[in-house]
């Protein structure tokens, strides 16, 4: 019991130090600090999730959110200027929008399930056959990964395919060796 | 920002060198272990992928691009991106050559439906593993090559 008030507590402080992080970045106009910001962010999260047993989602979120994402931040601010140019007008449209969009996605989460309820539909369906059965049927002791390589391996060859089809936009959009390759021809010419 | 590129001063940074070269080969160690262990704790391919990459990356912000390229050429990520799927796919229609469902890994082994599912498991995340790798080196490539347009 003691335990449990005191990962609470843990999450609630990730929490606060969440949101506080987040109108943080809102505000900087410095986009080097806000790209920090946004590691901090990322291995914040990392700790929340951790907080709540899901490890290999921390361990992805702290290795793409914090590391990945930054350098590729880092990367775009060396494109660009390290500033932001035009002092945001503050639109009280745009801001009821916000405001009113927030709201209505609390209010949503006031149907869900109550926070690790068992009787929750998705601890109901197909999840007590891979808890139960993964043992005997797979045969490794990481139920995520058996969930994740065999019983929805369809599902992870779709995610592969799309990290596939990024690199290629990512390829064709930024340029590749393709535009490399010309500049050569030309300096050849 | 003084006239000096980001990119000169942190070249010029003898501790962050030093460092640099001595903890590469721990990270891209550390890779290969959450990539092959992912079937006992937490992590798999794709986070093994993601950590294989940011080791290489992290060498070719110290050490320049030109360093990385020389060692992975694009056109070996180019590949690399694609095998990495092939592998996944492959795996799935040799299962399916094998008489089971599309990546069905229990008819790749005779005796054992289990050790069937090992070996599955273990080659798609080594898919998975390959193509996250060389597609978060490719995007890198093509947002750092940038630089010197």
């Amino acid at each position: 019991m003691g335990e449990q008030v005191m990962g609470s507590a843990v999450e609630m402080v990730l929490f606060v130090f969440l949101i506080v992080l987040a109108i943080c970045i809102v505000r900087l106009r410095s986009l080097f600090a806000a790209a920090m910001l946004f590691g901090i962010f990322s291995l914040l999260s990392a700790g929340l999730l951790t907080m709540m047993d899901a490890v290999d989602v921390a361990f992805t979120e702290a290795a793409v959110g914090a590391g990945f994402s930054t350098v590729l931040f880092l990367g775009a601010l060396g494109l660009t200027t390290s500033e932001e140019v035009s002092p945001v007008k503050h639109r009280v449209v745009a801001k009821l929008v916000v405001v009113s969009t927030g709201l209505a996605l609390a209010y949503g989460t006031l149907d869900m399930p109550a926070y690790g309820d068992p009787d929750a539909p998705i601890h109901r369906h197909v999840a007590p056959h891979y808890l139960e059965k993964s043992a005997d049927e797979i045969g490794i002791p990481n139920v995520v990964t058996s969930v994740l390589a065999s019983y929805r391996g369809y599902d992870t060859f779709g995610e592969v395919t799309v990290v596939l089809t990024a690199a290629v936009g990512a390829i064709l959009l930024l340029g590749g060796r393709a535009t490399r390759r010309r500049e050569d021809t030309e300096d050849a010419e | 920002m003084s006239e000096i590129p980001i990119k000169m001063r942190v070249r010029e940074t003898v501790v962050l060198r030093v460092v640099g070269k001595a903890i590469v080969p721990f990270i891209l160690l550390f890779a290969l272990y959450v990539q092959f262990h992912g079937d006992y704790g937490p992590g798999g391919g794709f986070q093994a992928g993601v950590i294989f990459a940011g080791g290489l990356i992290f060498h070719a912000l110290i050490f320049g691009l030109d360093e990385l390229q020389r060692a992975i050429p694009p056109v070996v990520v180019e590949i690399g991106i694609a095998l990495g799927t092939l592998l996944y796919g492959g795996v799935g229609i040799v299962s399916m050559m094998r008489g089971g469902a599309f990546l069905d890994y229990g008819v790749l082994n005779h005796h054992s439906a289990v050790h069937g599912q090992h070996l599955g498991i273990l080659l798609i995340e080594l898919g998975v593993g390959i193509t996250v790798t060389f597609v978060l080196i490719a995007i890198f490539y093509s947002l750092a090559g940038r630089f010197r347009q």
